[in-house]
């Protein structure tokens, strides 16, 4: 299951610096396109990310996430448009003269280098005086508990600790932003699901702006202040794990981002309440509490989320939209809820989830039951795209 | 009746080496033949390595071969190296696929057109620019650096591959130049398969004939030459004493190659899991 | 737009053209070597092979040639390859050159698959020992290793001898100066070639995939023939190209071991700017070897060109 982290990152109680109108973005990243070979990896991509924040982009693979990823670190230079850094416009600057570091997927460790080595190469690179270094480096040893293996090689430590490392060799230079790309891909799921918080902490501890590719979307979920998804080299949407779950832009986006059940339908009337729609899988009215702009007669889709869903045998009360009849046709049992497949009747297959709050339920649903389904308006989405 | 399949492999391998190595050790062996018949076994003896060392003629080609061999595997494997990075790093460009065919084509090049064509090239030059001024230790020089800088760059580009770049794109992150990434990250990385390039270099400079024959000048004779005349002429019991010394010391280099190549696989590009 | 980027690459600071002025460096040393020694000695081989012959230094005439100090007179002299044609020493030398290259690299095929294949069987720390072993002999001198099949192939040498104490026969085999003795020779010098590269594409190969076809029903020689064997093919190819090419102008094995007995391309060629000094005539042999094996080479290049992809993924 999924469950949206409200973050109280730096300071303030809530960390919402997008929604302030007078902030100015700390990276700017502005119709920025890259191709290979004339194969479109990032098309026009737009996103403005403020300082402090942890920023996800999260998508399946092939989707240019890393290629923006690596568009903001310099390794590849845009065909099109332009990123800013803190108001200076990185167009032509090296990887080499940006204020940005980067923890690689496969960590790049020196192999011929000790951790320390490895965690005061970018300081060496400053020409930074010795004693200043020593002591930036030990700090950051101090900070990622990797003193001990200071005199170790790369190949000598575990997963975990080369992460570390990685992590360690780029923050050591205090970069504007840190990039990191898939950091947790190569732990196993236990440390991974440490690690997240350990990233949180020490992004809150160090104030620093990350910027995280994934394709994970639980880490993303867990991890971010907001996500932006990624389809085919285009940000699809921008926003925080809550807004990009509860209220998904796009068909895509509702569908990555865990189980939803959509179809399609067309306006009957529209307005500031919401929207009434006429969709041929439900028995009944669907209405929908949000709706973005449309006109009566338009196509839409409608999206509710499985655990949104009410499950029942017998018909529920006091409403006549929002509800439809089926037949459970296969159940999944997870643990802490079970996941309905029912069968409509014009065979549209609906999901339904339900906590399993009690060691036996009373009124079992079982294969082949006749249920009802039904759901608040107010949990329905209505997409145009 | 079949034979079980560990057996089958252990026959294939088992005849296979006594195929590249049985004629090795009976030269070896022979090499410490009392007898001037070199066939014929009479008792042990060293007294042919004795003789191998009183041989003013054939001490002064090694010396001559080794000296060309040290200068023309040190230029190759800087060219080599050279050729193999860019072909390796610097993407597509005009002119790729013409370095690639040079690269290729001395690894299967008939020896005695390469040894030919060279020789028409210094004649010519030198009726030209008046460079190389008549044939010998430089020519033989150039020509061997022409052929193993070839093996020099296909060893070092293989390593190159199989280097992770995020290693180079992180030196770069942190700080460093491109120049500077080159000596402090790649130039360690693939330290080995440098020192493997020159070591094929010096080998195969010290073992080429043919080529050398036609490059050198009077005055210029290596070590295959003096053995090749000599070989021509007969079975000869020094040569096979000589042929031990060699076969031991390239034995003992490569070793100590194999070792350095194999120490670590530092640097390899990740696994995909 | 595309012009945007242009535009921001032009205006990219300073070093990135540094960097690109020092790759284009890079770039020149290597290149312009082999251009010089190994690309353009060619052209003076193809400008010798049209020139005529003449006694001194150097003995060949110049293609070029001022005729009264006013006209530019070009002399393109075709006579070398006519000796092709007049004389069948010729054709028969180069025929016997590609058969004997051709039926050494079939040997060396069977001998080094079935060879490369075990190894890729043996288990790691001896997989290495045993690919070591391979190369070895190959950094020792190809003189010597060609100079011990002499002792061991003479008349009084250590075979007839051996065979002659057990009885098989009682007078010494000629096994020396022979075409027999050649393809020994080829062979033996020319193996690890191709082992290295069958080892190469075998090790590589997704083991999975032999276990896919035998569960799919096939028997282990169905799955030799139908999933190894095609899927080795580039490795096949560059062993066999690795063999073949050398091994057509060889001329160190056919001179010590072939003896007068076997006509080898190489050989002739030595023996024309050696024995003969007849520079043009020997320029016109190997322009031909040149023209015959180009073929070879380019399916060689392709080939490697694609191994070298493959492995870059």
């Amino acid at each position: 299951m999924l469950r949206p982290a409200e973050r109280n990152a730096p300071s303030s109680p809530r960390f919402e610096p997008w929604t302030q109108p007078g902030n100015t973005p700390f990276i700017r990243v502005q119709g920025v396109s890259k191709a290979f070979g004339g194969e479109p990896a990032v098309t026009g991509a737009n996103l403005d990310i403020y300082k402090g924040e942890l920023f996800s982009l999260l998508g399946g693979s092939g989707c240019g996430k890393t290629t923006l990823l690596r568009l903001i670190a310099g390794f590849e230079v845009p065909d099109d448009g332009r990123i800013l850094i803190d108001g200076i416009d990185m167009t032509g600057v090296p990887p080499y003269e940006r204020p940005v570091n980067m923890v690689f997927q496969s960590y790049a460790l020196f192999p011929h280098m000790s951790v320390e080595r490895n965690i005061a190469f970018g300081l060496r690179q400053e020409r930074m005086p010795r004693k200043e270094m020593n002591e930036r480096v030990s700090q950051a040893l101090d900070l990622l508990r990797l003193t001990p293996l200071s005199s170790r090689r790369p190949d000598q430590l575990s997963g975990g600790q080369r992460q570390r490392v990685a992590l360690a060799r780029a923050l050591v230079k205090h970069p504007k932003v840190l990039l990191l790309d898939e950091p947790l891909a190569a732990l196993d799921k236990k440390l991974r699901e440490n690690t997240q918080f350990e990233l949180v902490n020490i992004q809150e501890r160090v104030g620093i702006t990350f910027i995280l590719v994934t394709h994970d979307q639980e880490e993303a979920m867990t991890m971010s202040t907001r996500i932006g998804i990624m389809n085919e080299g285009y940000i699809e949407q921008v926003g925080t794990p809550r807004e990009i779950y509860e209220f998904p832009g796009t068909r895509f986006v509702a569908d990555f981002i865990g189980a939803a059940n959509m179809f399609g339908g067309v306006i009957l009337r529209l307005d500031e309440q919401g929207a009434a729609i006429q969709a041929p899988d439900i028995e009944t009215e669907v209405e929908v509490a949000h709706a973005g702009a449309g006109v009566a007669g338009m196509p839409v889709t409608v999206m509710v989320r499985p655990e949104k869903v009410r499950i029942s045998k017998t018909a529920p009360k006091n409403q006549d939209t929002n509800r439809t009849e089926g037949t459970v046709v296969e159940i999944g049992y997870l643990g802490d809820m079970s996941i309905f497949h029912v069968r409509l009747d014009s065979g549209k297959v609906m999901q339904a989830s339900q906590l399993n709050l009690h060691q036996d339920a009373e009124q079992k649903i079982t294969w082949e039951d006749r249920v009802h389904l039904s759901w608040h308006p107010s949990n329905a989405v209505m997409l145009t795209l | 009746m079949k034979l079980p399949r560990s057996l089958r492999l252990f026959t294939v391998l088992a005849f296979g080496y006594a195929f590249l190595y049985g004629p090795i050790f009976l030269l070896v062996i022979y090499s410490f033949n009392e007898s001037k018949l070199v066939t014929v076994w009479s008792g042990f003896s060293v007294k042919w390595y004795g003789e191998l060392l009183h041989n003013e003629k054939l001490l002064e080609a090694a010396w001559l071969s080794l000296k060309i061999a040290f200068v023309s595997a040190t230029l190759a494997t800087i060219f080599g190296t050279m050729a193999a990075l860019v072909l390796d790093r610097f993407g597509r460009f005009r002119g790729r696929t013409l370095l690639s065919g040079m690269i290729a084509a001395p690894l299967v090049m008939p020896e005695v057109i390469t040894g030919l064509a060279m020789l028409l090239l210094f004649v010519a030059l030198e009726t030209m620019i008046g460079w190389p001024a008549g044939r010998g230790q430089t020519t033989i020089t150039i020509a061997h650096v022409t052929f193993s800088m070839a093996f020099v760059a296909i060893v070092v580009q293989s390593r190159l591959r199989h280097m992770d770049r995020s290693l180079e794109e992180a030196a770069q992150d942190l700080g460093a130049r491109p120049l500077k990434v080159f000596f402090v990250i790649t130039l360690p990385i693939i330290a080995p398969s440098l020192v493997a390039g020159w070591l094929l270099g010096f080998t195969l400079s010290l073992d080429d004939l043919v080529i050398a024959s036609f490059v050198s000048g009077p005055g210029s004779t290596t070590l295959p030459m003096v053995v090749f005349s000599s070989v021509r002429l007969g079975v000869s019991p020094q040569i096979n004493a000589l042929a031990t010394v060699i076969i031991v010391t390239v034995a003992v280099c490569i070793t100590l190659a194999g070792k350095l190549m194999t120490l670590k696989d530092d640097g390899r590009k990740p696994k995909r899991s | 737009m595309k012009t945007n980027g242009l535009v921001a690459r032009i205006q990219g600071k300073p070093d990135r053209w540094k960097e690109r002025w020092g790759q284009r460096l890079v770039a020149a040393v290597p290149m312009g070597w082999l251009l010089v020694f190994f690309l353009a000695p060619f052209l003076f081989v193809l400008k010798i092979a049209f020139s005529e012959s003449r006694l001194g230094i150097p003995p060949y005439q110049p293609l070029l040639e001022w005729v009264d100090g006013a006209v530019l007179q070009l002399q393109f002299n075709l006579a070398n390859f006519g000796f092709f044609l007049e004389d069948p020493l010729y054709a028969a030398a180069y025929l016997s050159s590609l058969k004997m290259a051709a039926v050494s690299t079939l040997i060396c095929l069977m001998i080094g698959y079935p060879m490369a294949y075990s190894i890729t069987k043996v288990r790691q720390p001896w997989r290495n020992v045993l690919l070591m072993l391979v190369i070895l002999p190959f950094w020792t001198s190809f003189l010597i290793r060609v100079y011990a099949w002499i002792g061991i192939l003479k008349n009084e040498g250590l075979l007839n001898n051996f065979l002659m104490w057990v009885g098989v026969i009682d007078q010494p085999l000629p096994l020396l100066h022979s075409p027999f003795a050649v393809y020994v020779g080829i062979v033996y010098s020319y193996l690890p070639f191709m082992i290295l590269p069958l080892y190469a594409t075998l090790e590589r190969m997704d083991l999975t995939l032999r276990e896919a076809a035998q569960d799919l029903g096939c028997r282990p020689w169905e799955v030799m023939l139908k999933i190894t064997l095609p899927l080795s093919l580039p490795g096949i190819i560059a062993g066999s190209m690795l063999v073949f090419i050398p091994a057509a102008g060889e001329f160190v094995i056919p001179d010590l071991l072939g003896g007068s007995n076997v006509l080898m391309i190489g050989k002739v060629l030595w023996n024309e700017f050696f024995l003969n000094r007849d520079w043009p005539l020997a320029s016109a042999v190997a322009v031909v070897m040149l023209v015959l094996l180009l073929v070879p080479f380019m399916l060689f290049q392709h080939y490697q060109a694609r191994q070298d992809e493959a492995e870059a993924r």
